[in-house]
């Protein structure tokens, strides 16, 4: 019989894509649709004078146009994590309105919506409404933010902070080892601010149906479920039975789209109001003014080492930016996501890390692919090649030197970190080990030697990353302040005829669940893929969930349809055993069939699944149906972990930095179809590269935004990259059914450190130690040419 | 203004007003939906059609340039059932995620092996430098055109 974990099964949702018939929002049109514009603000920072809409409301086909001064004007969006001041001040949390009413807190916070026939006359209007601002001085830098007497975001609190964290050992302990250590790394630098750039924009249909009493939000979200709990009972104060969330096919999030956005909330109030559905598409500008940002870290860092190059303490100073309001998942960002993983692969035995939150004249950062973990990786790779280049040793051996044995969290104890969480499974070694097999590094250091002979400056960067995955479980992560559950649904039904629908919370945004799912499922069932069909993404369809982020997919929606198919399995054996006459006991299940053991007798699955359904000849006191839901509440995250090594050449005329080679050995747990994995860590891998040497969000000293476009804001595009040469070891995550650790991020966390430390190392011998990111030519040329 | 346009090998006259791009005449007039909209400023290549058997970027072109013009858009790609040999090769090589850039991609991918049948890596990736790609770091991309041409070239 055909099995399918494990193998290279090619995606059933690619035929509707590639024949343009994908079903993104932006793509559905309802009756009587009509189109929505926003006038938005120009300023950073504003008192907002006046706003006059006459204009605007006798524009060609103008429906409607609502300002903070209509019923809309209470409302705002919460915040899903609390993360208190050390001094236990009460996190200092914003309302977040859905229209701006007296104040403006960042270029682009929306003033007036304007609803008309046509997209154009909603533009067309829209530049009607004026408003009168009177500009106030802002500021952008999460640093310059927390200075004496800094432009406030809030003025109802005396500075700028959000809230302030820390984590690890007592300072004054760790500052004591830093003292006496051999020797001390020191950084400072930005980890700057990026713009996750998903290529659909951000697209919302409202629609309320009067005779129903209902609301239809179509939503290009990663979190249908969320969207609609947040939207119901902490925005608008609707009931959420009468409120569907619908979000068919998402074309890509990277973390912007699993927050519950003003637009969504405005829109679906307004839809009641005008009595029509309402849609509104973000265009490119609007998504860079608007979409949750990532990153934007000013850091200060030390780290020290024994005369072996052995970690002894790190201690580590952040400035992170919230932006102007507190966007869902934000606070728990630059914390609960970043700090505890400053132990990353090492022994180090002492780590303190100190965290100011402040609130900047921008819009929200959150999280973005790795959210938090790409920081600190970030921090630690550099820090750690930094070191060995310092202590004159090889980065890969200083590397090895800090490395914690390998463990498999069953015969070997999980490994307790400095910084409260427990990692399930690892074998560092093995992956870098594999990681300098594939580039042959030995050989490429002979290379380089004879490459800089000749005056070409090359230069190799090694990273080895560690990430947590499947954030959990639901009881920590609540006493750490989310204000929400970590857990996933998986229900699945077996229909009369045997063919499975199986229902998950789970959202796919290009992850290919509808494939995935289906190739587990089906062995786990005995049956063919083409037999189970995989739902997601309606909130009428399917029971609850929390989306999809911090690759939690597979590890926690997975386990939850695996719990289902247990039990299905288990009910299924009890209506076999009636059916055979035999004890359960005395059965085995394999091939979608139940057999008695040591005979030829047996049951299909197909014949139990129509039995259950028609229970004629049938158990006494069970009940029909073969139809299961499941709640999965991790016991712990997953830790999936790698190693990346960049190979880069560096132009002496100009400082262009090209990679010519990339080498990503990840090690993801169990791996379900390896096709999606490595696809997975190439994209990651090349938007981890973009991070280090093209992207950049920037915002200028007045708060407007300098790179608003594509043609100023630089991604990676295909003649930027090279071939992304991938491989795996496997170690099973010991506590979910499937052993998977997940996918979605490794890739973007493991690459910038990587080909930032390759650069570093091309010039070296130029004196250069570090360069700020993105590293332009003229950034590298700078550093090359000593500042000249 | 009246235009004539011939699309995916049907003729269609329309009265549109001018200021109208070709990509949002395509997607909000003619309901051909597979060509996305994904910044409008030729950045990200996702609105990507080939017109006269050119590629070209149908949001920074307005409907009326296109008048007189033979159009073909993802949805004339396939020949009914069968999927053109460049959509297989995406399939098959996983040259896709999301599917939102996709339809410019492959678009972009047919122009690439009309002018050149049998490119370098270097040449397709120099041709797909005005389309973005975010999910799949173009690697696999690259490889579905290789693929592509190998079996058109068969």
């Amino acid at each position: 019989m055909e099995t399918f974990i494990g193998k290279p099964v090619k995606r059933r949702e690619d035929a509707r894509f590639l024949k343009g018939a994908g079903r993104y929002t932006d793509d559905i049109k309802l009756p009587k649709m009509t189109q929505a514009a926003f006038v938005r603000s120009p300023y950073a920072h504003a008192k907002i004078l006046d706003v006059n809409i006459e204009d605007a409301q006798r524009g060609d086909g103008v429906v409607a146009v609502f300002t903070a001064q209509d019923g809309c004007g209470t409302f705002g969006v919460p915040c899903g994590w609390q993360v208190d001041f050390k001094n236990g001040e009460t996190m200092r949390e914003p309302q977040h309105p859905l229209l701006a009413k007296e104040k403006i807190k960042h270029v682009g916070e929306a003033v007036a919506i304007v609803i008309a026939e046509t997209l154009e006359q909603a533009r067309d209007a829209a530049e009607l409404v004026k408003v009168d601002y009177e500009g106030l001085p802002a500021v952008t830098d999460p640093g310059k933010a927390m200075e004496p007497g800094a432009p406030l975001v809030h003025d109802q609190w005396s500075d700028n902070a959000a809230f302030d964290w820390c984590i690890g050992n007592d300072r004054t302990e760790v500052e004591a080892a830093l003292a006496s250590a051999h020797h001390v790394t020191e950084m400072e630098y930005r980890n700057q601010r990026l713009a996750p750039n998903a290529i659909e924009p951000r697209s919302y249909i409202a629609d309320y149906d009067v005779n129903a009493g209902k609301w239809t939000l179509y939503t290009s979200t990663q979190n249908p479920h969320l969207i609609r709990l947040l939207l119901c009972a902490f925005v608008l104060g609707i009931p959420e039975h009468k409120v569907r969330v619908v979000s068919y096919d998402v074309g890509g999030g990277f973390g912007s789209k699993i927050y519950h956005y003003t637009e969504e909330a405005l829109l679906t109030w307004a839809s009641k109001e005008v009595g029509r559905p309402i849609k509104w598409t973000s265009d490119r500008s609007e998504a860079f003014l608007t979409d949750a940002h990532g990153r934007d870290h000013v850091v200060k860092s030390r780290m020290g080492f024994d005369k072996e190059g052995k970690i002894v303490a790190h201690l580590t100073d952040e400035y992170c930016a919230m932006g102007a309001y507190l966007s869902t998942f934000a606070p728990a960002v630059p914390t609960y996501l970043h700090g505890t993983l400053f132990q990353g692969v090492y022994t180090t035995p002492l780590i303190h890390l100190n965290v100011i939150a402040p609130f900047t004249h921008t819009v929200a950062v959150d999280a973005y692919r790795g959210a938090g973990r790409p920081e600190a990786t970030y921090l630690l790779e550099r820090m750690i090649s930094k070191a060995a280049k310092e202590m004159d040793m090889d980065p890969a051996e200083i590397r090895f030197r800090n490395f914690i044995p390998p463990f498999d969290g069953v015969e070997q104890a999980g490994y307790q970190t400095q910084v409260a969480l427990q990692y399930d499974s690892g074998n560092y070694e093995a992956v870098l080990k594999r990681g300098l097999e594939m580039l042959g590094y030995e050989d490429f250091r002979k290379s380089q030697i004879a490459a800089r002979k000749n005056g070409k400056l090359l230069g190799v960067g090694i990273s080895t990353y560690i990430e947590g995955c499947g954030i959990a479980p639901s009881a920590v992560v609540g006493s750490l302040g989310a204000r929400a559950g970590l857990y996933e649904v998986g229900a699945v039904r077996v229909q009369p005829t045997g063919k499975v629908s199986v229902f998950t919370g789970s959202h796919s945004h290009g992850q290919g669940h509808e494939t995935v799912f289906a190739q587990f499922v089906a062995d786990k069932l005995g049956i063919a893929m083409d037999d189970v069909e995989i739902e997601h993404g309606d909130t009428d369809q399917v029971a609850f969930g929390m989306g999809t982020y911090g690759s939690r997919s597979l590890s926690v929606g997975g386990s939850a349809i695996i719990k289902s198919v247990e039990k299905i399995l288990e009910k299924g054996a009890k209506i076999a055993a009636h059916k055979l006459e035999a004890a359960e006991e005395d059965l085995e299940y394999a091939e979608g069939k139940w057999t008695v053991k040591g005979t030829d007798k047996s049951i299909s699955f197909g014949d139990v699944s129509l039995t259950a359904y028609v229970p004629h000849d049938y158990p006494e006191g069970l009940e029909p149906g073969l139809d299961f839901s499941s709640f999965y509440d991790p016991t712990n995250f997953t830790y999936p972990f790698g190693a990346h090594i960049a190979v880069v050449e560096v132009d002496s005329d100009t400082g262009r930095v090209v990679l010519k080679r990339f080498v990503a050995c990840d090690d993801v747990g169990n791996v379900m179809n390896p096709m999606i994995v490595d696809g997975q860590i190439q994209g990651g891998v090349v938007q981890g590269i973009g991070q280090a040497l093209l992207e950049e969000v920037i915002y200028d000293e007045s708060g407007q935004m300098t790179s608003g476009s594509y043609m100023d804001y630089a991604m990676p595009r295909a003649d930027d990259v090279p071939m992304i040469e991938t491989d795996r070891t496997v170690t099973p995550c010991p506590h979910n059914p499937l052993g998977v650790k997940g996918a979605g991020e490794a890739g973007a966390i493991g690459s910038t450190p990587a080909v930032v430390n390759a650069v570093v190392d091309a010039l070296s011998h130029l004196g250069v130690t570090d360069i700020q990111m993105p590293l332009s030519p003229q950034r590298v040329w700078k550093a090359m040419n000593n500042g000249r | 203004m009246n235009i004539s346009i011939t699309i995916n090998g049907k003729a269609y006259d329309h009265d549109i007003e001018p200021r109208i791009s070709l990509a949002q005449f395509l997607r909000e007039n003619l309901d051909l939906t597979g060509t996305h909209i994904g910044c409008d400023t030729s950045g990200c290549g996702a609105c990507t059609i080939t017109l006269d058997g050119k590629a070209v970027k149908s949001c920074t072109l307005l409907a009326v340039q296109a008048d007189g013009c033979e159009i073909t858009t993802i949805e004339g790609m396939a020949n009914g059932a069968q999927m053109h040999p460049i959509q297989e090769a995406f399939r098959e090589h996983h040259g896709l995620q999301c599917g939102f850039c996709t339809p410019g991609m492959v678009m972009t991918a047919a122009d690439i092996l009309q002018s050149n049948p049998k490119p370098s890596e270097e040449d397709i990736r120099h041709g797909l430098e005005g389309n973005f790609c975010r999910c799949t770091g173009y690697h696999n991309i690259v490889k579905s055109i290789q693929h592509a041409a190998e079996k058109i070239n068969t």
